[in-house]
């Protein structure tokens, strides 16, 4: 159990979009940088650190020495953690744990994603990542494609055609585009219409442009001490209530599933509720900021997570319930679609939001006074995931 | 007695209009040709065609496998022992390729008829497949077209091989050299004269000659056609009558090269009586001719029915004829660690996966420990010859496809298990969840620089019958 047993003490985040103007090793200085203000220390208190980062090969290169050497971190240790867009989440596991367990009093994770310079859109092509076998067998498959798949089966499977299911999947993205036009730092600015979203190209049927998160560059990171030492830095810290991350064993895929939900997500939710000993989630929960790599993963984890019943979160979403003032905003900073997905920093950029909200410091997009904030950070695919599931809360108890 | 068992055609779904290609490239307007040929997908090539044919003619194992084509995927890699490796056959098969003439494939027919005869094998399989390319606009261009046959030569259930006879020529209508793409050919009027016309009539004589046989002891025969008006002259001018021609299908189909004899010939045997005498004959470098007697029909007719159009310009591109824009996406990809397909070779070729010994749980890609019951006891499971359905799909934009948008999605078995899987023969807009899909051997990439051709299974919706 991790309840409560530390906080965060600092957190930074960069302007996330197509940084054309900066470099791994900027944005790593930059999130770093609003990290160490924030929690009012400097590099040298830093006593390990944790980076995640996803695809390596097409910017800062193996290891956590592109980290320590940009950051000039003085011979402490450094580890690099990577599980797809979940890696972000792995990082503060780290971070967490080593400071729980004692082994160092401050403890830094800071996920860091330089995407746009492969020379094309969309993450980098899996064909040379996915492994030497996979290769030759996987089809020829991207991230909007594997989603997309779910939400075909999730259409089919509840009887929504595809006019009614792309409505209220477009419902889902200018919610977030409203949210993100709020936050200066998000990616994507622009609010969009429902009309909007159904008439934007599509990208992989039946998702359209509007149904995908940005692809974009950005770092976050997170400063985090044991809980008893939390005072020592602010009075509102945000502790961990549940960080809980579930592994696909294959399943899914190869042989049962019924292809409408993530069951890594169920699994991670579960054990997050127990460990933070929430109960009702729908009636606890104040706010989520869910891994909406696409509309349809934002729809399934509402059910995934236990927020609404299977099969009926439309319903949900068409009664406004995660709307900035419904009664669980869901992605107030923009979600992975507004604020934009740095696969390795979107893990952090999540924490950031709840974090902030907590402190009550989020700007323009503020909700009232929240108490509990969860995180839901997905890496993989639908049929093939990582997820992580962690809860925050402003009170060391409740 | 020896003979055929089994005989299947595999006709690729495209049709291209040759009206299309005269449409483009108007200037050559003396040789239009009328009607349509099958041209292979983007994603097919002589062994794929082959292994497709082969699949549908094949049950369970033979000693050698022959294959007759001269658009060889690999010089240097035997292109037959790919064809057994995806048809999951044993290591001891006997492997060779027949090439060099579009009368290969008779050539292999007689060279496995010998086999047998000799007692040296029970059974040989002989595909027989080409894609040929013509220059853009040119009389070959218009004239090829692509698809397979394969026959299995053993025991005479479907027919007898009773004899053959060969003439064999260095003429010189097409020739290629080993670093050409495109062939090159010499006029019209001489090849048609002096080869096309004199080559067949002498095998098809030879053979009623050398047999006692007269024309009116034989139901049909079976010739490729490369000039319309002169492919009935060759038949006639050794006494048959019209009605005794197999229609060549020229229009339809266009000249398959090394599949085309098998072609005509299972079109014979579809509407042949028990005892029916066909004479079947190649062309190419000379002629084979060989006598069958039928004793059962093949299926082959329906196999034209189901064709969908494919324009000039896909055509072109497809064939690497002019060059495509794929994207800084489509160029990545990634190269092929050989040992690994080796090592694989069963999984990936063969679509070879496991199954669990305790719970019999069929999965693929193959499992050293169960995804359903934890044990570590698995054996070989074939899912290449297994019906499937589609669990879901997806058109993705994104991805490079040669054919966008690439079409994708998990299949699921009959029988268990299930994996993902590119979707091919299919265009955006025809597929629904709970289709019934079959697996078809393809290519899945070309890896330009290691000069691999990637091959794996993809899921084809299943054609209604």
């Amino acid at each position: 159990m991790i309840r409560d047993k530390v906080a965060i003490i600092g957190m930074g985040c960069t302007k996330f979009g197509e940084r054309w103007d900066a470099g791994f090793e900027d944005l790593a200085v930059e999130a770093f940088n609003e990290a160490l203000d924030d929690a009012g220390i400097e590099a040298k208190d830093v006593q390990a650190a944790w980076l995640a980062t996803c695809f390596d090969e097409v910017m800062c290169g193996k290891s956590a020495l592109p980290l320590s050497t940009t950051l000039k971190l003085p011979f402490i240790p450094v580890t690099r953690v990577e599980n797809f867009c979940a890696s972000g989440s792995e990082a503060l596991r780290g971070a967490v744990y080593a400071v729980a367990s004692g082994a160092c009093d401050v403890a830094l994770a800071i996920g860091v994603e330089k995407l746009k310079d492969t020379g094309y859109g969309g993450l980098p092509e899996f064909g040379t990542v996915m492994g030497t076998k996979n290769r030759l067998i996987y089809p020829n498959i991207t991230a909007p494609g594997s989603f997309a798949m779910l939400a075909t089966k999730y259409f089919s499977e509840y009887g929504l055609s595809p006019e009614k299911g792309r409505e209220i999947l477009a419902r889902i993205s200018v919610k977030s585009h409203y949210n993100g036009s709020l936050n200066p730092k998000a990616h994507l600015r622009r609010k969009v219409t429902v009309e909007d979203v159904l008439k934007a190209p599509i990208i992989a049927w039946p998702l359209s442009l509007y149904d995908c998160c940005g692809v974009s560059d950005g770092a976050a990171a997170a400063v985090v001490v044991r809980a008893e030492d939390a005072k020592k830095y602010r009075d509102d810290a945000v502790y961990v209530k549940a960080l809980q991350i579930a592994t696909s064993p294959g399943e899914e895929l190869l042989y049962k599933w019924d292809g409408v939900h993530i069951e890594t997500t169920v699994r991670a939710a579960q054990r997050a509720y127990k460990e933070a000993s929430i109960e009702n989630p729908r009636k606890e929960i104040d706010l989520l900021e869910l891994h909406d790599c696409f509309s349809i993963t934002e729809l399934v984890t509402y059910e995934d997570i236990g927020i609404s019943k299977r099969g009926e979160a439309w319903k949900d979403v068409e009664d406004g319930f995660f709307e900035l003032n419904g009664e669980i905003p869901c992605q107030t900073d923009g979600g992975l679609k507004c604020f934009g997905h740095p696969i390795g920093a979107s893990g952090l950029r999540m924490v950031y939001e709840i974090y902030k909200q907590l402190q009550g410091k989020a700007g323009k997009r503020q909700i009232e006074d929240p108490r509990i904030g969860l995180t839901h950070n997905l890496g993989g695919f639908p049929a093939m995931s990582v997820a992580a599931v962690c809860i925050f809360g402003v009170d060391k108890e409740w | 007695m020896v003979g055929i068992e089994s005989l299947s055609v595999y006709i690729p779904t495209y049709r291209l209009d040759r009206k299309e290609v005269f449409d483009a490239i108007g200037w050559i307007g003396r040789n239009f040709l009328p009607g349509e040929k099958a041209v292979a997908n983007h994603d097919e090539d002589s062994i794929t065609m082959a292994v497709t044919a082969a699949m549908e003619c094949l049950k369970g194992s033979v000693d050698a496998v022959f294959f007759a084509s001269i658009t060889m995927p690999y010089k240097e890699r035997q292109n037959a022992e790919i064809i057994a490796t995806a048809l999951d056959l044993d290591s001891g098969v006997v492997t060779a390729d027949f090439t060099g003439s579009t009368k290969a494939v008779t050539t292999a027919l007689i060279s496995a008829l010998n086999y047998v005869k000799a007692g040296k094998a029970e059974k040989v399989l002989v595909c027989a497949s080409d894609c040929r390319l013509g220059k853009a606009g040119s009389y070959q261009e218009m004239a090829f077209g692509d698809g397979a046959a394969a026959v299995v030569v053993g025991k005479d259930k479907l027919a007898t091989m009773d004899s053959y006879y060969s003439v064999s020529y260095d003429f010189m209508d097409n020739w290629r050299t080993d670093e050409e793409k495109l062939p090159h050919s010499w006029e019209d009027r001489w090849i048609r004269e002096e080869g096309y016309t004199k080559f067949i009539a002498e095998s098809i004589s030879g053979l009623m000659e050398r047999e006692g046989l007269k024309t009116e002891d034989i139901t049909k025969v079976c010739y490729p056609c490369v000039y319309l008006r002169d492919h009935p002259k060759i038949a006639l001018s050794v006494g048959f009558k019209l009605e005794q021609i197999q229609d060549p299908m020229f229009t339809v189909l266009g000249n398959t090269g090394n599949a085309y004899p098998l072609m005509l010939l299972a079109a014979a045997l579809e509407v042949s009586n028990t005892g029916d005498k066909i004479v079947v004959a190649s062309y190419g470098s000379g002629s084979d001719a060989i006598l069958i007697t039928s004793k059962n029909k093949v299926e082959f007719s329906r196999k034209l029915r189901r064709k969908k159009k494919m324009s000039y310009e896909k055509y072109i591109a497809y064939r690497n004829m002019i060059p495509i824009e794929k994207g800084l996406r489509g160029e990545e990809v990634a190269p092929t660690a050989i040992s690994v397909l080796w090592r694989n070779r069963r999984e990936i070729l063969a679509l070879v996966g496991s199954k669990c010994k305790e719970c019999g749980v069929p999965q693929y890609p193959a499992q050293r420990v169960c995804v359903a019951c934890g044990s570590q006891e698995m054996e070989p499971y074939r899912f290449a010859d297994k019906k499937g359905k589609i669990f879901s799909f997806t058109e993705d934009h994104l991805a490079f496809s040669m054919n966008p948008p690439a079409i994708y999605g998990i299949i699921e078995f009959e029988g268990g298990g299930r994996y993902w899987f590119d979707i091919t023969d299919c265009e955006a807009g025809e597929l629904k969840v709970g289709m019934p899909v079959r697996m078809v051997f393809r290519r899945k990439d070309f890896d330009e620089r290691r000069g691999v051709y990637n091959y794996f299974w993809k899921a084809a919706p299943e054609v209604e019958q």
